[in-house]
C-alpha cells in the first residue's frame, strides 16, 4: 500500500490543478469575458484582467476584493464596476492603510485595515497638502524622495494609490454619464449642428447657440476622460494607421467631432455601461461579444494576447506550486525523523509535480512577454526558485535521504512568496527600458547570474540544514554530515562556475553598450562580491583553513552576500541598476541578516553543545 | 630570507586573506558610493593602493585598509607563485591553469584599461560634422589665433597645467599665459551674494562678476565649471588679466602685433583622423508611454586618409568600432535634435572576452572532472 501512496498523492493534486482549468460557466454578467478584452496600458497589450489586477495589488495589495458579506469579488467584477458605476465602488474598502499618523491625519479609526474612497474622500485635501509639500521639497532638490521619513512615505504611497484609483474611474466614461449609450447618439446628432455653430461663431457671424452649448457640453465630459483615463481602450479604426496607435476613449470621442462617427469600439463599450448600469445582464453579454467579435477579425494578435493572459491570471501556476511545494516540505521534513522512504519520495514526486507546474507558469511567461525569464526583481525570485529547486532534485536524486527535497521545495516555498511580495508594486511584465532591450543579454547574462544566485543559496541553505539537525537533532550522523559537506562543496563550485561566467557576461554587455567592462557599478559590485566569496570559501577549504563546520559557515554567509546583492544594492538607489525600492523590503532584508548571523553563532558553538555529536561520543 | 618569502607569497592563506579583503572592500567600496559618487568612491577605494581615512581627504588622512591595486597586485602574484610552487603537470590541473591564467589575463587587462582607455563624448546636432570628441571631466584652455580668415591655430593648455599656477609658454605663442588663480569648481554671479568675492581683472569680461570657489562635483551625471584668471604677458609686458570659465559662452579676446586672439575654456578635445556627421536621430518609445524603446543615430563616416565614406547605424548595445575608438550611444539632446555619443579608445577592450573564455573553460572542465567520476562512483554503488 505504503508503495502507492506518493503516486496517489500527485494524482489528487494534479487532479486539482487540471479541475481548476475548468470553470463553471457564468451566469448573470460576464465579466470574465469583459476582463478578457484586449487594453493597450503601460506600453504593452494587456487585458483588463490585468488592469484590474494590478491596480487592486498596488491599493489592497491582493488580486481581489473581500465583501462585506466575506464573499469576494474578483478583479475583472471590480474594475467593472469602477469603470461603470463608480458611485458604487466607492464604498468597497480597498484602501490597505498601515500607518498610524497616516490613519490620525485622516481621522480614521485604526482598527481597520482596509478602508474605503469614501472614508477617505472628506481628508482627501489634507492629503493633497501634505504630498504637495513633499513634491515641491523634492523638485527643488531640496531633499530626495530617499530621505522621506515612514510617515512621508506612506502617505506619497496613499497619494498614488487615490490618483490610480481617480483615474481608473474616469477611464471609461465621463462622471456624470448615465445611460453612455444614449448620450454618444445624442452626442453623434449634436456634432453636425454643433461644428457649423462653432464654424459660424468663429467667422463672427449669426450662430446658434443652443447647438454650440450641446457640443461644448459633451466635449467638456470627453475632455476629462482624455486627460486623466489610464488604459488606451480604443483600437484604431483607419487601416492606415499603426495598429499599436491605440486611444483612450476621451481623445477618441473628442476626434469624433472631426469624423462625425462614432468609432465601433466606444460604442461598444458605452453599450456594455448602458446595460450594465440598467442591471441587463443580457444586454451586457451580448455587447461584450459583439465587440470581442469586431476585434476578432481586426486585432487578432491583440485578442489572442489578452485572452491568453488572462486564462494565466486565473490559473495561478505558481500559486499552485507554491501550495504543492509547502506539502512537499512538510512531508520531506517528516522522513528526517520517521525515515521512511515513501515519506521522502512522495516529497520528491509532489516536488516534481510543483516544478512542472513552475515550469509551465515560467514558460508561459516567456511566452506572454516574448523575453527571456529574468526581466525584473519578480521575475528573478521565480527564475532563482525555479534553478534552486532544480538542484535540490539533483541532490536528492543522487543521495536519496530527503535534504534535497527540504532544499528544493523550501526554495520553491521562499521564492514563490518573495515574489508575491514583490508583485505589489504593480505590473510585472512592464516593458523594458532601453539599454536593457535585448534578449540576447538578457537570455545569457541575466539568466546565468540568476543561477548563480540560486546556487549560491542553495550552498548555503544546506549549510543551514548541517547546524540545525547537527545542533537539535541527532539525526546528523557522519555520513549525512559528510554528505551534506560534499553536497556544500560541489553546489559552490557550480555557482562559482555560473556567477563568475554571470558577471563576466555582464561586463561584456556594458562593454557592449557603454564602452565599459566594469563601471563598478553597485549590481556589479554584487555579482563581483559573490563570486570573490564563493572562491574564498573554495580556497579556504583547499587550503584547509576550514573543515566541515567552518565550510558550512562560510556556506551560510554567502546567503549574506547574496541576498545583498539581490536587494540590498537595489536599495542603496544608485547606479545603473536602482530600480527603486519600499522600505519593507529592507526590513525584510535586515530581518533575513540577522537570522543568517545567529546561525552562524549557533556553528560556531562548541562541539560538545551538538546534539548529535555529542550523542556519538 | 627568500624561501619564507616565497613561501608566505605562494601560500592559499593569502589568497584567501587577499579574497576576504576585496569582498570587504567591494561592499565598503559599493556603500560608500552613497556618498561620494560613483566616480570618487571608485578612485579611493578600487583605483588605488591605499584607502584613507576620513573619506572626504581631511585631516588626519590615515591609510586604514589596501586598495584595489594593492590587493590586485598581492593577489597576481600570489596566483603566480602557487603556480610555481604547486605546479604539477597531468591532465586534472588543465582546468585549474586555465582558470587562473584567465584570472590573470584579467587582472592585467583591467589594470591595462585603468592606464590607457579613456573616454570622451562626441555631441552633435542632426546635420553637424565633428571630427573631434571632448573629455568629460578634463577641461583645457583653447588659445585661438583667429586672424587668418579660413583657418584658426589653436594652442591648448590642460588645465592641469594652469591648477599648478605656472606660466606656460610655446614656441607658437608670442607671448606666455600664467595662470593667476585657478579653481577646478567654481560658482559665477552677476552681483553680490554672501561668500561671493569680486572678480578683480584688468581686461575682457569679467570684472563686473562675482566667483567663489566651489567643492569638487563627484555625482556621476554633473561635471565642475572651472574658472581661473590668467595673465598674457608679451616681451614687451601685461597685456592684463582675463577670466576664463567654463561658464561664460564667449571667448575672450584680444590682439598683440596686429593678430587677433581668442581664449577659451572648454573641455579637453581629442581630435580622430576622420569626421563623423549626425543624418539622423531617433528616440523610440513604447506605445501610448514615454518609456524609451531604443535610440539611434545614424551617422555619416569620412575617412579622407583612405577615402572610406559610408553610413553607419549607432544604436542601443550596437556600437561603432573604427580606428580604435568605439562610439557608443549614450544620450540626446532633450528636443531630439541631436545625439551624444560615448568614444572609449580602449587599447585593452579585447582581454576580458578572452579571460572569460578561458576562465569558464577551466571551471566547466574541472567541474566536470570532478563530477563524472563521481557520479560513476555513485552509480557503481
Amino acid at each position: 500500500m505504503k508503495k502507492f501512496i506518493p503516486w496517489i498523492l500527485v494524482a489528487c493534486l494534479a487532479g486539482w490543478v487540471v479541475a481548476s482549468l475548468f470553470q463553471p460557466a457564468e451566469t448573470g454578467f460576464h465579466t470574465r469575458e469583459f476582463g478578457k478584452l484586449p487594453v493597450l496600458m503601460d506600453g504593452r497589450f494587456q487585458p483588463l484582467d490585468s488592469v484590474g489586477r494590478n491596480s487592486l495589488l498596488q491599493i489592497r495589495t491582493k488580486q481581489t476584493v473581500l465583501l462585506d458579506n466575506s464573499q469576494t469579488m474578483s478583479a475583472a467584477e471590480w474594475l467593472l464596476e469602477m469603470m461603470m458605476k463608480p458611485e458604487q465602488s466607492n464604498d468597497r474598502k480597498i484602501f490597505r492603510i498601515d500607518n498610524a499618523e497616516v490613519l490620525d491625519l485622516l481621522k480614521l479609526p485604526e482598527n481597520q485595515k482596509f478602508y474605503s474612497f469614501s472614508q477617505i474622500r472628506p481628508q482627501a485635501s489634507e492629503i493633497e497638502i501634505q504630498a504637495d509639500r513633499i513634491q515641491q521639497r523634492e523638485d527643488a532638490k531640496i531633499s530626495a524622495p530617499a530621505d522621506r521619513t515612514v510617515f512621508e512615505t506612506q502617505l506619497m504611497k496613499l497619494y498614488e494609490e487615490m490618483n490610480l484609483y481617480q483615474r481608473l474611474q474616469v477611464s471609461l466614461k465621463p462622471p456624470a454619464t448615465d445611460d453612455f449609450a444614449a448620450e454618444l447618439a445624442a452626442y453623434q446628432k449634436s456634432i453636425a449642428p454643433g461644428i457649423a455653430a462653432v464654424q459660424a461663431r468663429d467667422a463672427g457671424q449669426k450662430f446658434d447657440q443652443d447647438a454650440f452649448n450641446n457640443l461644448v457640453g459633451f466635449m467638456g465630459g470627453y475632455q476629462t476622460v482624455a486627460q486623466f483615463a489610464l488604459p488606451a481602450i480604443i483600437p484604431p479604426s483607419d487601416s492606415n494607421v499603426p495598429r499599436d496607435d491605440w486611444q483612450n476613449i476621451g481623445t477618441n470621442l473628442m476626434q469624433t467631432a472631426h469624423t462625425g462617427e462614432i468609432s465601433q469600439p466606444a460604442q461598444s463599450y458605452a453599450a456594455m455601461v448602458t446595460a450594465y448600469r440598467a442591471n441587463s445582464p443580457a444586454d451586457f453579454n451580448q455587447a461584450v461579444a459583439g465587440y470581442r467579435l469586431w476585434l476578432a477579425d481586426r486585432f487578432t494578435p491583440q485578442l489572442n494576447k489578452a485572452g491568453q493572459e488572462s486564462f494565466f491570471n486565473a490559473f495561478e501556476p505558481f500559486y499552485k506550486a507554491l501550495v504543492i511545494y509547502v506539502l512537499a516540505l512538510l512531508l520531506a521534513l517528516c522522513s528526517w525523523f520517521n525515515m521512511s522512504d515513501w515519506l521522502r519520495r512522495s516529497a520528491f514526486y509532489l516536488v516534481g509535480l510543483a516544478w512542472v507546474i513552475h515550469t509551465f507558469g515560467l514558460v508561459f511567461r516567456m511566452y506572454l512577454e516574448g523575453r527571456p525569464p529574468v526581466t525584473n526583481l519578480y521575475s528573478s525570485a521565480i527564475f532563482i526558485g525555479w534553478g534552486a529547486v532544480i538542484l535540490g532534485m539533483v541532490l536528492e536524486k543522487i543521495y536519496r535521504d530527503g535534504i534535497g527535497c527540504v532544499v528544493a521545495a523550501f526554495a520553491g516555498f521562499v521564492t514563490q512568496i518573495i515574489a508575491h511580495n514583490l508583485a505589489m508594486s504593480g505590473d510585472t511584465m512592464e516593458m523594458m527600458r532601453a539599454v536593457l532591450d535585448t534578449n540576447f543579454w538578457l537570455a545569457t547574462h541575466v539568466v546565468v547570474v540568476t543561477l548563480g544566485y540560486a546556487s549560491t543559496f542553495v550552498a548555503g541553505f544546506l549549510a543551514i540544514i548541517y547546524i540545525l539537525r547537527g545542533l537539535f537533532t541527532n539525526t546528523l550522523s557522519p555520513e549525512t554530515a559528510k554528505s551534506l559537506a560534499r553536497m556544500v562543496y560541489g553546489i559552490v563550485c557550480f555557482a562559482t562556475l555560473f556567477s563568475f561566467v554571470g558577471t563576466v557576461l555582464g561586463g561584456i554587455w556594458a562593454d557592449q553598450s557603454w564602452g565599459r567592462f566594469w563601471g563598478w557599478d553597485p549590481k556589479e559590485n554584487g555579482a563581483l562580491l559573490i563570486v570573490l566569496w564563493n572562491a574564498t570559501i573554495l580556497h579556504a577549504r583547499w587550503g584547509g583553513l576550514v573543515r566541515e563546520r567552518g565550510l558550512m559557515n562560510l556556506a551560510i554567509v554567502g546567503n549574506i552576500v547574496t541576498s545583498w546583492s539581490w536587494f540590498g544594492v537595489n536599495m542603496l538607489g544608485i547606479g545603473l541598476h536602482s530600480y527603486g525600492f519600499t522600505d519593507a523590503a529592507f526590513r525584510w532584508l535586515m530581518l533575513f541578516v540577522a537570522s543568517q548571523l545567529a546561525l552562524i553563532f549557533l556553528g560556531l558553538l562548541p562541539v560538545k553543545m551538538w546534539k548529535s555529536f555529542s550523542a556519538r561520543a | 630570507m627568500l624561501k619564507s618569502l616565497f613561501k608566505i607569497f605562494s601560500s592559499l592563506k593569502l589568497t584567501v586573506t587577499c579574497l576576504s579583503l576585496g569582498c570587504v572592500l567591494v561592499f565598503w567600496g559599493t556603500l560608500a558610493q552613497v556618498h561620494l559618487g560613483l566616480y570618487k568612491a571608485q578612485n579611493e577605494f578600487f583605483r588605488s593602493f591605499l584607502v584613507y581615512w576620513p573619506l572626504d581627504g581631511s585631516a588626519p588622512h590615515i591609510p586604514v585598509f589596501p586598495g584595489g591595486y594593492l590587493i590586485g597586485t598581492v593577489l597576481l602574484i600570489n596566483l603566480l607563485g602557487a603556480h610555481l610552487r604547486y605546479y604539477q603537470p597531468g591532465k586534472r590541473k588543465i582546468g585549474i591553469i586555465l582558470i587562473h591564467f584567465g584570472v590573470v589575463l584579467m587582472l592585467v587587462g583591467q589594470f591595462l584599461t585603468d592606464f590607457l582607455s579613456r573616454e570622451s563624448a562626441l555631441h552633435f546636432r542632426i546635420g553637424e560634422t565633428k571630427n573631434y570628441s571632448e573629455a568629460d571631466r578634463a577641461c583645457e584652455l583653447a588659445v585661438i589665433d583667429t586672424t587668418e580668415k579660413d583657418s584658426d591655430k589653436v594652442i591648448a593648455i590642460p588645465c592641469s597645467l594652469l591648477a599648478r599656477r605656472g606660466a606656460v609658454s610655446d614656441s607658437q605663442m608670442p607671448f606666455t599665459v600664467s595662470a593667476k588663480t585657478f579653481y577646478a569648481n567654481s560658482e559665477l554671479m552677476e552681483t553680490n551674494m554672501p561668500g561671493f568675492e569680486q572678480i578683480k581683472t584688468t581686461a575682457g569680461v569679467g570684472a563686473g562678476l562675482w566667483w567663489r570657489e566651489a567643492p569638487r562635483v563627484t555625482a556621476m551625471d554633473s561635471v565642475d565649471q572651472p574658472s581661473g584668471i590668467v595673465e598674457i604677458t608679451t616681451p614687451q609686458g601685461s597685456l592684463g588679466t582675463f577670466l576664463v570659465s567654463a561658464m561664460l559662452s564667449q571667448p575672450q579676446r584680444f590682439t598683440f602685433n596686429n593678430r587677433s586672439y581668442e581664449l577659451l575654456l572648454r573641455p579637453e578635445r581629442f581630435y580622430m583622423p576622420f569626421s563623423l556627421r549626425l543624418l539622423e536621430f531617433h528616440h523610440d518609445k513604447y506605445p501610448g508611454t514615454d518609456i524609451p524603446k531604443n535610440f539611434s543615430s545614424r551617422v555619416r563616416l569620412q575617412n579622407l586618409d583612405n577615402r572610406e565614406d559610408r553610413e553607419v547605424l549607432i544604436y542601443m548595445n550596437n556600437p561603432l568600432r573604427y580606428e580604435g575608438e568605439t562610439f557608443y550611444q549614450a544620450s540626446y539632446d532633450p528636443d531630439d535634435g541631436g545625439s551624444i555619443l560615448q568614444v572609449v579608445h580602449n587599447p585593452s577592450w579585447l582581454t576580458p572576452y578572452l579571460s572569460c573564455v578561458l576562465v569558464a573553460m577551466g571551471l566547466i572542465w574541472q567541474f566536470l572532472s570532478h563530477l563524472i567520476p563521481f557520479l560513476k562512483r555513485r552509480a557503481a554503488k
